[in-house]
């Protein structure tokens, strides 16, 4: 025990007096949040719009006035003609164009039907379509307040609600991606440089030749790594509670047991790493590339999984920060009962266990 | 009973052999010194005798203990340095040392005596981190280590490749104190003004033992009289020499050549010097 202990401190003293490492696994999960919740952002906030209205009449003021007023848009640009949208565009003055048709309250009100066109910047078509469906919102209840609406007999309207996450706030969604991302960087990637400097370094060889246990020196090496992910995963857990107001509906118990497991999934595979590499480049390039630009591309936080091709969503169903995004969203964000996650939970305990199995067998009590 | 005995070793990797048949024995408290160039197989030995490696074939004996099957004991009972510099380089010197007496479930006080002579030369470097020493100071941590835990057998791999003379001189010095405690010593070098010190060495070339001896007698195994014959223009003396029908063997060795000659009994004005144990190895190589 008091060896294992030792063994432990030294690896926090490597860690500690590593400026580079601490960076990575005290900044970087910070800066990441940061990056995805102001920066790297899909919500609607101040968009520049412009209007270009060819009847000038009540409704179309009126409609005008709205848009001006919702916290989502800003009146940038008033155009005379159609020729000056496009330019508008290109110096990227505003993101949005309304174009009002001519007579637009006589045809509406007389003909039941007036001309109105919605321009967009389809470069961003994510935030394209955002900002068309924002603005067709407003002027439809514009519309509507004003009684102007085009009423018909049997009037559908279909009223778009998001559940659980109503606001369309983005934070929900990369929350747990930055978690699932972190994990794999601090355990998967950190732990198994760290055991392979100790090949590179020569130092493996002297306490392979020494009598304490392989499983010791492994498991002390990894300890430190544990420590680091439940710290990062609750700093993550504090920003997005408290600053960036994601709720934690769930339980706590299963989101803290969800975390454990998948820590031990990403510890495991660092594990593995590390009795394939020899080098700390190797075990560097295996990480970024077989495990860190996956859990990032295949996850599901940046692109939907289901519109993959069916080779990636293969890959994609073997990336375990899949199943754990999609645990913790769930679990985290619906707020469901654990036993609708049970297919994610089942998928990482075969992870855990296949991956140790294996790592077991791989790592060597001698040198060769 | 021998400290360790040796029988019939042989190593390859894939399917080149590193060690061929290899056997000896050394006696307890021994300093036996493995002689020979880079790429010989000394390391492989050294890995095989420290269990990191399994040898092919043959059979090791540590004490009455067997390499393969009683390898946990023998990790107790052996201190080894690698080749290369091998402790933290993040860390103190008190901090490596801390750890590799944790390593071995000892503590520095209970066996300060034992690298006190060693130590004492680092100790006022303690705070100081073991990748900033010297070449002569990171050698001294590495045997204060290696010793930490009172072994009965020490293994060096080269232990003053790259380190300069007075170090090296100090080091052996060291080494000869550790042999009067009784410790077992094996220790591998290329440099031939370092094997006479050994109680007895063996001569590796090629994974193959030439010949094992203690230096006195290797010395006296030359079977010729051994010339010195200097001159100004390198190349072009040993050219001659090479071409001249009497002479049997010629090789430059420092600011000389050394020759033997096929009949000694004809008159030469050659100076004749007493051959050392690298004229011996190089002969064994022809």
């Amino acid at each position: 025990m008091k060896e294992f202990l030792t063994f432990t401190k030294k690896e926090f003293i490597h860690i500690f007096r590593d400026t580079w490492t601490m960076m990575i696994i005290l900044v970087l999960p910070l800066v990441m949040m940061v990056l995805f919740g102001y920066a790297v952002t899909t919500e609607i906030g101040n968009t520049n719009i412009g209007v270009l209205d060819y009847s000038k009449d009540e409704i179309t003021k009126s409609i005008i006035n709205r848009i001006q007023e919702s916290e989502y848009f800003t009146l940038s640009n008033s155009f005379n003609s159609y020729q000056e949208i496009e330019p508008s565009f290109k110096a990227s003055e505003n993101s949005l164009v309304i174009v009002f048709g001519e007579n637009f309250s006589e045809n509406l009100l007389h003909l039941k039907k007036a001309d109105i066109q919605i321009i967009a910047d389809g470069s961003d078509p994510n935030s394209a379509r955002t900002l068309v469906s924002y603005a067709s919102n407003i002027i439809g209840t514009t519309l509507k307040d004003l009684n102007k609406a085009p009423v018909s007999s049997y009037e559908i309207t279909p009223e778009l609600k998001l559940l659980y996450n109503p606001l369309m706030k983005s934070s929900y969604n990369f929350v747990p991606g930055v978690m699932g991302f972190i994990i794999i960087l601090v355990c998967a990637m950190m732990t198994s440089i760290s055991i392979v400097r100790e090949k590179e370094k020569g130092t493996m060889e002297l306490l392979l030749a020494s009598p304490t246990k392989p499983i010791i020196i492994i498991v002390s090496k990894v300890i430190p790594y544990f420590i680091i992910a439940l710290i990062n995963i609750i700093t993550i857990f504090i920003v997005s509670y408290f600053i960036m107001g994601v709720p934690i509906n769930g339980s706590l118990f299963w989101i803290s047991t969800l975390c454990i497991l998948y820590i031990l999934v990403s510890l495991s595979l660092g594990i593995l790493i590390s009795t394939v590499a020899d080098t700390q480049l190797m075990a560097l390039v295996i990480s970024a590339i077989i495990l860190l630009m996956p859990s990032m591309l295949l996850s599901g936080m940046l692109f939907d999984i289901g519109s993959m091709p069916l080779i990636l969503q293969g890959i994609a169903q073997a990336m375990p920060a899949k199943w754990f995004i999609s645990a913790i969203r769930k679990l985290m964000i619906m707020g469901v009962d654990v036993r609708y996650v049970w297919s994610e939970f089942l998928a990482l305990i075969i992870m855990l266990t296949v991956i140790i199995g294996i790592s077991l067998r791989t790592f060597k009590k001698r040198m060769e | 009973m021998k400290a360790l005995t040796i029988n019939n070793i042989s190593k390859s990797y894939k399917k080149k052999a590193a060690l061929k048949n290899i056997s000896f024995e050394v006696d307890k408290g021994e300093i036996f010194g493995i002689i020979g160039p880079d790429g010989a197989g000394k390391t492989t030995l050294f890995r095989i005798l420290t269990t990191l490696l399994l040898p092919d074939s043959g059979e090791i004996k540590v004490g009455n203990l067997d390499i393969v099957k009683d390898y946990k004991k023998i990790r107790e009972i052996f201190g080894y340095m690698p080749g290369r510099f091998s402790l933290y380089h993040d860390l103190t010197v008190a901090e490596n040392l801390e750890f590799f007496a944790s390593v071995f479930s000892t503590t520095v006080e209970d066996n300060y005596d034992l690298i006190k002579d060693i130590y004492s030369h680092i100790e006022p470097f303690k705070k100081r981190k073991a990748g900033a020493l010297s070449g002569g100071m990171k050698q001294k941590l590495a045997l204060s280590c290696a010793l930490i835990h009172k072994p009965q057998i020490l293994y060096l791999d080269e232990p003053t490749t790259g380190v300069d003379p007075v170090s090296r001189k100090e080091f052996w010095q060291m080494l000869k104190n550790l042999h009067n405690q009784g410790i077992t010593i094996i220790v591998s070098t290329p440099y031939m003004d370092e094997a006479v010190l050994c109680d007895r060495i063996a001569l590796i070339n090629n994974g193959e033992f030439l010949d094992i001896d203690t230096p006195e007698n290797l010395i006296k195994k030359f079977p010729k009289k051994l010339y010195a014959v200097e001159g100004d223009n390198m190349p072009k003396l040993l050219k001659e020499l090479r071409d001249n029908e009497n002479v049997y063997s010629c090789y430059s060795f420092g600011d000389s050549c050394h020759i033997t000659l096929k009949d000694e009994t004809l008159p030469n004005n050659y100076k004749e010097i007493t051959p050392t144990i690298e004229d011996y190895f190089i002969l064994l190589l022809k």
